[in-house]
């Protein structure tokens, strides 16, 4: 009797195993932080469309990549987000498996320094949040250990609190945009790191990207709502996180001005704002035609609905591309114009 | 020599003093203290934790709708007014849903305010109001009253989670949002009722129109692979190991590699199905069947582990006694010992099968954590399960979506609960004590 059902559910078993059917569904990998415009965008177009819903990964930008570039076929995903441009070596990965690559630019999504609305109002620069974050740190035109642990000894403007930044893993791209825009931003700033960048780049970088380890900046996890919640109840603490989150709690928490200017939808979208990024997406041209849909679900994306200054990807906070370059950008994504790269 | 013997006995005397008796007691009040005190604290723990998880989530049971008097005219289906009638689901229900707002708001007039209208409505509006018509075909030309989603947004305004007290540039619902919700208030056109979407949809990007069924789905599909791959072969490894296998060396060194499996982290099983089933089988990726074979994996050995236990209580006596009379060292095992010990492998079993569905990063590496609208059909449609579902809800930005968070905790603790009650209930009732 036992034996019975037991080989009978082993047999049950091959059998299920032994399915596998042909691919009619989209299937997208890539960036969290192209995640919810991503999702919003595959659920219209399931909804709108005759095409079954498209199934996104959030495996972050450069997983997403691995997966994109590793070939063609119904194993391998048609679209690949990425909150940063693709690499030189990921592009040479995508054109020796065979791959054609078209780049579609979203829009840009800001980093921003937020704390509690209970907290003091910062006005920092680029270079005082380097200051601020940096592992090492010119004083006195020597490199010296970060010797700053209060706000108020790097400028007297500055609130007489503890240095004290929740921000995200090196394993986010937005840690790597932050690192890349803010920090080696406010580096270029000091003369004598801007000559080292001349003659030394290696070496530039290593003090630019290189963030302290000495209890000032708090790891706090790829989750952007938990750093929210923390500085909710830390109000000395500062956080790292996208705009998005700021525009969803802005009943409580405010964003610092950089460089004299406030994280607003306005000044991301008109470049004003220093510390924001491009978003984009890539699709496999070989895909194209062989899964169904593809052509119609970058025309969504790409549509003034969805990615235009008043669609429904604006109210997901995303920060739409100036009218022109939308233009550009939808004809080269609908004509699936294939990527170059020296 | 007896006096030497006279001596310890003297020195064995107990000290009956009060003093000594009371220091007892008192050892013994205290002790008894610090257990009660360790009790309380694991309750006050589970408490909070729970608390803060109900009070959370339990509003996300509930959902606010409005209601509106749509006025289904026949036009709505010709659309290019030529007489070419299209089927009654490619209406353009947008178009009515719209227009039965604003009717409600005549003075409502410039583009920006009337965006602003639409946005008390969830952007499933159009959906409902066909649901509505399809059910109702007759209702064309007619007007009729429809309850519709409010948006997010009010219905976290309705829920007071969102205050009005803040000021308006900080608020998600404007001022002239929060006019237009209390006129249709007052005209008895909003209620709050039973959220059946959480419990009948699949994920969405709208959180009024998000729901854990398609995760439910996918969590039960994956459960019954696992099961159906991990009970078999584990209980014929426990019969085999407990009652045939020699003893040698490489039965011990099978049986250390078992323990030591039971403990190794998750996330190594999710590397080993990436390898192995994706990347050598070519199995498809994020469906239940890949995820219930790297969950088998993981739970194998606590199903041989408890197996083995389970066949080592039944007492010898039974096997010998059914040898004695003559059947065959089979028929022993599986006509008396595996019926008897059947109980306990079973609650093993279920406890293992409770692990396997809280369970996230084995599933990350095969594609399970992923945004997937439609609701599971088969073992190897895209799915995903309800711990994912709860990961993938706590990162969304949008301010709803935490009540929900919580409130797919709390099903899949009801989940949890009800699988481990099943295992005590098993093991209380047809347990055998030797």
């Amino acid at each position: 009797m036992y034996l019975k059902i037991l080989s009978l559910t082993a047999v049950i078993t091959v059998m299920v195993l032994g399915v596998a059917e042909a691919r009619d569904q989209i299937r997208i990998v890539g960036s969290s932080t192209v995640f919810p415009f991503s999702t919003t965008v595959a659920e219209q177009f399931g909804k709108t469309t005759k095409f079954k819903t498209p199934i996104v990964e959030s495996t972050g930008s450069g997983g997403g990549m691995k997966l994109f570039c590793a070939g063609v076929g119904q194993d391998h995903p048609d679209i690949t987000n990425s909150s940063r441009r693709i690499k030189k070596s990921e592009f040479k990965k995508c054109t020796k498996a065979g791959i054609g690559i078209t780049e579609v630019k979203i829009g840009f999504d800001g980093i921003v320094l937020g704390n509690s609305k209970k907290g003091p109002n910062l006005k920092l620069t680029r270079k005082q949040v380097f200051q601020a974050l940096a592992a090492k740190v010119p004083v006195d035109g020597k490199i010296v250990e970060n010797p700053y642990k209060k706000w108020n000894e790097i400028n007297a403007n500055l609130p007489n609190t503890k240095i004290e930044v929740l921000g995200p893993p090196p394993t986010s791209g937005t840690r790597d945009a932050f690192v890349e825009i803010a920090m080696e931003g406010g580096a270029k700033m000091f003369p004598s790191l801007k000559a080292l960048r001349k003659s030394n780049k290696k070496q530039f970088k290593s003090v630019a990207h290189a963030i302290r380890e000495d209890g000032a900046f708090i790891e706090a996890g790829e989750n952007d709502n938990l750093i929210v919640q923390k500085l909710e109840s830390n109000p000395a603490a500062v956080g790292i996180f996208g705009f998005s989150f700021l525009d969803q709690n802005a009943d409580k928490m405010k964003g610092a001005y950089i460089n004299g200017v406030a994280p607003e939808f306005e000044n991301i979208a008109g470049g004003k704002y220093p510390v924001s990024r491009s978003l984009f997406f890539y699709v496999k041209q070989q895909h194209v035609g062989v899964i169904p849909g593809i052509k119609e679900f970058v025309k969504e994306f790409t549509s003034e609905n969805a990615w235009g200054t008043e669609g429904y990807l604006v109210d997901k906070g995303l920060i739409p591309l100036p009218k022109k370059a939308r233009q550009e950008m939808m004809v080269g994504a609908r004509g699936m114009k294939t990527l170059v790269m020296k | 020599m007896s006096n030497n013997f006279n001596e310890s006995i003297s020195e064995l005397k107990p000290d009956l003093s009060e003093a000594r008796l009371r220091k007892r007691y008192r050892a013994e009040t205290r002790f008894r203290i610090y257990g009660i005190a360790a009790i309380l604290f694991a309750i006050g723990i589970l408490a909070l934790l729970l608390g803060s998880i109900i009070t959370t989530g339990f509003s996300a049971f509930t959902q606010t709708e409005i209601a509106l008097d749509i006025h289904y005219e026949s036009t709505l289906f010709d659309p290019d007014g030529t007489g070419k009638f299209v089927p009654l689901s490619s209406g353009n229900y947008r178009k009515v849903v719209r227009k039965s707002l604003r009717d409600l708001f005549p003075e409502v007039t410039k583009r920006r305010e009337k965006r602003s209208l639409y946005k008390i409505i969830s952007s499933g509006a159009d959906l409902s109001a066909r649901k509505y018509l399809l059910s109702n075909p007759n209702s064309i030309e007619k007007t009729k009253r429809i309850w519709i989603k409010s948006s997010a947004d009010i219905d976290s305004l309705n829920k007071g989670k969102i205050k009005r007290s803040v000021a308006e540039s900080e608020r998600r619902v404007k001022n002239n949002q929060i006019l237009w919700f209390d006129k249709l208030s007052k005209e008895n056109r909003v209620r709050r009722t039973f959220n059946f979407t959480l419990f009948s949809a699949g994920d969405s990007r709208e959180p009024e129109l998000a729901g854990i069924w398609g995760a439910a789905v996918g969590s039960f599909l994956t459960l019954i692979v696992t099961l159906a791959l991990s009970f078999p072969v584990g209980v014929m490894a426990a019969v085999y190991l407990e009652s045939f296998a020699p003893k040698n060396r490489w039965t011990d060194l099978i049986e250390v590699n078992i323990n030591n499996l039971a403990a190794v982290p998750s996330i190594v099983f999710g590397l080993l199905g990436l390898a192995v089933f994706l990347n050598f089988l070519g199995m498809p990726r994020s469906a239940p069947v890949i995820g219930g074979t790297v969950l088998a994996l993981m739970t194998l050995p606590t199903i041989i582990i408890a197996g083995r236990a389970a066949l080592n209580a039944v007492p010898p006596s039974i096997q010998e006694a059914a040898l004695a009379m003559g059947a065959s060292p089979l028929q022993a095992v599986t006509h008396h010992v595996l019926p008897l010990a059947m109980p306990g492998i079973l609650t093993g079993t279920i406890i293992g099968m409770a692990r396997a569905l809280g369970e996230t990063a084995p599933l990350l590496m095969i594609g399970m954590v992923a945004f997937i609208v439609d609701i599971p059909k088969s073992f190897t449609d895209p799915a995903t399960v309800l711990p994912v579902q709860v990961y993938l809800w706590a990162d969304a930005p949008e301010r709803a979506f935490v009540e929900k968070t919580s409130a797919a905790i709390l099903v899949l603790l009801l989940f949890l609960i009800v699988m481990n009650l099943a295992a005590v209930i098993l093991r209380k009732r047809f347990e055998k004590r030797w």
